[in-house]
């Protein structure tokens, strides 16, 4: 990619975002991809005057990740979309569907991962997770 | 307020913008992709057409020289007119008219004789674009395609 | 003061695509506004497993049928980054001439859609008629009238000869006529006024913040357009985005006016400067992609991203779409709280929803 990608870990992220806030980023979107059976790939795309820049946080998928919706409000669309399809958690949203937004309550698989069932309705499960390999 | 009134006196006199579809059809234009024919004939069973088709609609069986097609899962895009080495795939200007059951087209083709089999002078069956020509076809028909 | 909770669509006569939203209403002023999505998710990404990165192209045209060879211009320009193809000049020229005359199509088509939703049908055929046009030009130059399907990994498909051209010409002469003369109905109507100014007002801080895109910022007053970064052959076209303060529907709709006949400019200056030359670089031995790349172009309805991911094999690793109509619902539901409830599917349909998009 032609453009910086500034990694940061969970701890560091609203801070970063907040400070790419203070000097006139607007969020341009985020994009999740699938590394392995247990991590994520998320990058957060952010752009000022047509440069775009972006933050890369791997993230495990059991973990909740911090939201970044009390900064930007544009993103609680987008982690909302990810919650539902790669079955991730994000803590602090500001508008919560809880993984309703696209799947209905029947709904067990995460449809955009390629290697974790999960075992029952998203509502359901937020405490434990059983998390078995696809066949 | 009277802004549209100009138009709307223009409109009364001026013949209409619509046409009276089904009794006048409008002439398609030339390069408008609608039905998707293949001259099996010319067909060489390569199978580059079912690889390169997105919606994977053609199947291909190279032993049994058939060709099969589902026209309701096409998209009608062209990529395989594009790709196809004999030009045996062509499409047509008109769309394919509505039917009221699925079907699938389903070709058989003829082997191609093969231009060394010509040389050793064995006699297979002959293509069927020449029906009523001799056992072995003439050089040039066969030398340039395979 | 009691509250009532009224649902927005998924069907509405004013909604292209479904999309739902629960109002709830204090004596007839909305309060509140959540959205539901989800009614036309097909899983279109997911494809990218299963068809090759040749296939993704006609897989990427069909996420939105209004819009569709931009959508397959950002993932070409992306494939084509990845594998370092170099675009042959004529074809960048051409992919632009096809990009306007979609991007004209589609203001038309809004335009006509925003007259119904108040009511006024009959501006709303005048404008679908003048869209007959161009969707003629697209069926005689590509084969196709909506989903074109000309762009391909290092060119494009059909090279249309000088003959063509002219008549293309000619025709465009015809559809800017006739969109000027709707002008004065569409932009200085009593009616139209009453309907759509001051009505969903967004400031070009609160535009800015919110991320939105396209015309809502513009309208809004902050002068970013995705063009001005220079991809196909736009850098040597030299255009000015069309930007307009007010920040309510009345302003959207006088930039997407103004961008049609824009448009139609830029089309011209195409076509008088297309070079000569082949149109479809050479791609056979190349490798397939690897690495990872983020592609934008201006979509009628704002900045469209692609992200894609590839690793070395025939099918990409991962296909990420983001659409403008999906960065402009959070400002949507910032502008819908205080109005009237006649007044929201105005308001919706100003932000243009291409629900498909959203949803791919």
């Amino acid at each position: 990619m032609r453009e910086e990608i500034i990694p940061v870990s969970a701890d560091t992220l609203v801070g970063e975002v907040a400070k790419l806030k203070v000097q006139g980023y607007r969020l341009v979107t985020l994009s999740c991809t699938e590394l392995d059976a247990s991590q994520v790939d998320i990058l957060y795309h952010f752009d000022k005057g047509l440069s775009l820049k972006h933050l890369r946080l791997t993230a495990a998928k059991t973990i909740p990740v911090p939201s970044i919706s009390p900064v930007f409000f544009a993103a609680l669309l987008i982690e909302n979309e990810i919650q539902d399809l790669f079955g991730l958690r994000f803590e602090g949203l500001v508008v919560d569907f809880q993984g309703a937004l696209y799947l209905e309550e029947e709904a067990l698989k995460t449809p955009f991962c390629r290697f974790s069932l999960r075992t029952a309705a998203p509502s359901a499960v937020q405490g434990e997770r059983a998390e078995s390999p696809n066949p | 307020m009277f802004r549209m009134t100009p138009n709307i006196m223009r409109n009364l006199v001026v013949k209409k913008s619509t046409r009276r579809y089904p009794y006048e059809v409008r002439e398609p234009f030339d390069k408008a992709r609608g039905e998707l024919i293949n001259s099996v004939e010319r067909c060489i069973f390569c199978g580059l057409c079912e690889s390169k088709c997105p919606s994977r609609c053609i199947e291909v069986d190279k032993q049994a020289y058939k060709w099969n097609y589902d026209p309701f899962a096409c998209v009608y895009c062209g990529v395989c007119v594009d790709v196809c080495p004999s030009k045996s795939l062509h499409q047509k200007t008109q769309y394919r008219k509505p039917v009221a059951e699925r079907l699938t087209i389903s070709l058989q083709g003829q082997p191609r004789k093969k231009a060394k089999d010509k040389e050793k002078g064995k006699e297979k069956e002959a293509p069927a674009a020449e029906p009523g020509a001799e056992p072995s076809p003439p050089p040039a028909a066969a030398g340039t395609d395979d | 003061m009691r509250k009532t909770v009224v649902p927005f669509g998924p069907q509405h006569p004013v909604l292209p695509e479904p999309i739902h939203l629960k109002l709830t209403i204090e004596d007839e002023r909305v309060t509140e506004a959540i959205p539901n999505l989800g009614y036309v998710h097909r899983g279109l990404e997911r494809l990218a497993d299963v068809r090759d990165f040749h296939q993704m192209i006609q897989v990427v045209e069909r996420v939105c049928g209004i819009c569709s060879v931009i959508h397959a211009l950002c993932y070409c320009q992306g494939v084509e980054e990845l594998m370092g193809v170099e675009v042959p000049p004529r074809a960048r020229y051409l992919r632009v001439m096809w990009s306007e005359l979609h991007r004209v199509q589609s203001h038309l088509l809004w335009l006509g859609l925003f007259a119904d939703s108040f009511g006024f049908e009959s501006l709303f055929m005048q404008f679908w008629r003048v869209r007959e046009r161009i969707m003629d030009i697209s069926e005689a130059t590509t084969g196709n009238r909506v989903i074109v399907s000309v762009n391909v990994i290092g060119g494009v498909r059909r090279n249309p000869d000088a003959e063509q051209l002219r008549w293309l010409l000619t025709q465009l002469d015809w559809v800017e006529a006739e969109i000027q003369r709707l002008e004065t109905t569409m932009l200085e109507d009593y009616t139209v006024k009453k309907r759509t100014v001051g009505k969903g007002v967004l400031t070009s801080e609160k535009a800015y913040e919110l991320g939105a895109v396209g015309p809502v910022l513009r309208g809004s007053g902050v002068a970013q357009d995705t063009r001005q970064t220079g991809y196909a052959a736009y850098g040597e076209l030299h255009f000015e985005p069309v930007v307009e303060t007010g920040g309510d529907c009345f302003a959207r709709s006088k930039v997407r006016f103004r961008e049609a006949l824009a448009s139609i400019d830029l089309i011209r200056r195409a076509i008088s400067r297309l070079p000569d030359g082949e149109v479809r670089a050479k791609i056979k031995g190349k490798d397939d992609p690897q690495g990872e790349t983020v592609m934008r172009v201006e979509q009628p309805r704002g900045e469209l991203l692609y992200y894609l991911k590839g690793k070395g094999e025939k099918n990409l690793d991962r296909v990420r779409i983001r659409t403008p109509t999906f960065a402009n619902i959070p400002p949507l539901l910032v502008m819908l709280p205080g109005l009237y409830l006649s007044d929201v599917p105005v308001v919706t349909l100003s932000i243009d929803p291409c629900i498909s998009c959203t949803e791919r």
